[in-house]
């Protein structure tokens, strides 16, 4: 692979907690099990969680850091991934490196990795400080994830801004979390409140699902197995977009059948 | 309106959050994306006002200037409905050099 056929995707958020992390370790085994051979960069150097979701957090020997600082090769710092050996993670380095690492540093990182992956998914940190522009300068396009509520979609469309400005593109978005008996009682956002507001074109909707939390107790992200959790289901099919595939996007508060989806229906209905 | 709505406002409940988060986040998006606080806006509408003023008259209660978003476009939008436009001012009737004078001078706009 070559660095110019890969792509370099930046997962951003603005808001913290929404689900990033998760999305990255998910997409990350998703895409490698499709065949593509994918990395999946931490560049949350303050809070890292990505090997701990990935059960690779007993097998870090390198960082990011070493590998800047050229004490190590970046082959030794790539945490392969046993079960899906597509998959390598190149772990964050030491919180203090916060202090000195330039958005330079982060594109050298990513250029290095993009010589032998397809894929570059970069886990960016909360907020839209230095950690944050960091984490951008590597990327191409991004993938902003955020939840169907106010404050979450509020930090989205700052972050949505700032990736604007420099040129980032294309721009999806994933909407998790969404829970559609919320959303087909109208207490929750509905899926295109949230495009319409945003503007960006959906890649994909992950619903509130338990088993994100089983598998991030084992370390065994949920597109790992055949599961066929909602969640599971939900990351797979956003691999399969990414990759050009034409997977029909379900608004699961518009599938509910029976007679008290219908009523709700028909009380969305216009009479005037 | 939808049917919930209706139903909503005859029982004299709350309307479903959503829409009211919807909303809030229009406007508070449209600010955020203008980067204008809500002072520089204030005084922004009173300047508007006073212009638009001089020339028709115009409902200073009815009067509206606010930010609008869409497709991350925001736009500033005056709603400014007009009671009727001024008599022309005589300097100005000059300048044009029209002979033929308005009977009364005022237009009545609607
Ligand atoms: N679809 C989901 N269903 C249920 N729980 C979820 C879902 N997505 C994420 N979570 C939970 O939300 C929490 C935050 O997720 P995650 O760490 O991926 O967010 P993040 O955006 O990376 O956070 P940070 O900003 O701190 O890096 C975790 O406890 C995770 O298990
Ligand atoms: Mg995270």
């Amino acid at each position: 692979m070559t660095a110019q056929s890969s792509r370099f995707i930046l997962i951003c958020s603005g808001k913290g907690g929404v689900g990033k992390t998760t999305l990255t370790a998910n997409l990350g085994i998703a895409l490698a099990r499709l065949g593509a051979t994918t990395a999946v960069l931490d560049a949350d150097f303050g809070l890292r969680n990505l090997d701990l979701l990935l059960g690779l957090e007993n097998r870090i020997v390198y960082t990011a850091q070493e590998v800047l600082a050229g004490s190590c090769r970046l082959e030794q710092a790539l945490v392969k991934h046993k079960q899906e050996p597509n998959l390598a993670l190149l772990p964050a380095g030491n919180p203090r490196m916060l202090e000195w690492l330039k958005p330079e540093d982060m594109r050298q990182i990513a250029t290095m990795v993009g010589e032998q992956f397809e894929y570059v998914l970069i886990d960016a940190p909360a907020g839209i400080e230095g950690g944050f522009r960091n984490a951008m300068a590597a990327a191409t396009e991004a993938i902003v994830v955020t939840t169907p509520e106010v404050s979450a979609v509020r930090d989205a469309d700052r972050v949505i801004g700032l990736l604007n400005s420099e040129g980032v593109k294309p721009i999806q978005l994933v909407l998790n979390r969404v829970r559609p008996k919320m959303m087909a009682s109208q207490e929750m956002l509905a899926v295109d409140d949230v495009t319409d507001i945003l503007a960006l074109p959906l890649l994909g909707l992950v619903q509130e699902d338990e088993q994100v939390i089983v598998s991030t107790n084992r370390g065994e992200p949920l597109t790992l197995g055949d599961s066929g959790s909602p969640a599971a289901r939900a990351y797979t099919n956003v691999a399969r977009r990414l990759r050009g595939e034409a997977v029909p996007l379900i608004d699961p508060s518009k599938e509910r059948q029976g007679l008290r989806a219908r009523i709700g229906r028909l009380m969305q209905t216009k009479i005037f | 309106m939808t049917l919930r709505e209706l139903i909503d406002k005859l029982l004299g409940r709350q309307p479903a959050s959503a829409d009211t988060a919807k909303q809030r986040l229009r406007l508070v998006l449209a600010h955020d994306r203008s980067d204008l606080n809500p002072e520089l806006l204030e005084q922004m509408r009173r300047e508007i006002l006073e212009v638009v003023n001089r020339y028709v008259e115009i409902d200073l209660e009815e009067g509206d200037v606010s930010l609008a978003t869409e497709d991350r476009v925001t736009a500033l939008v005056a709603n400014l409905p007009i009671r009727r436009a001024r008599i022309p001012e005589p300097e100005l009737n000059m300048a044009a050099g029209t002979p033929e004078e308005d009977s009364e001078g005022v237009a009545t706009l609607g």
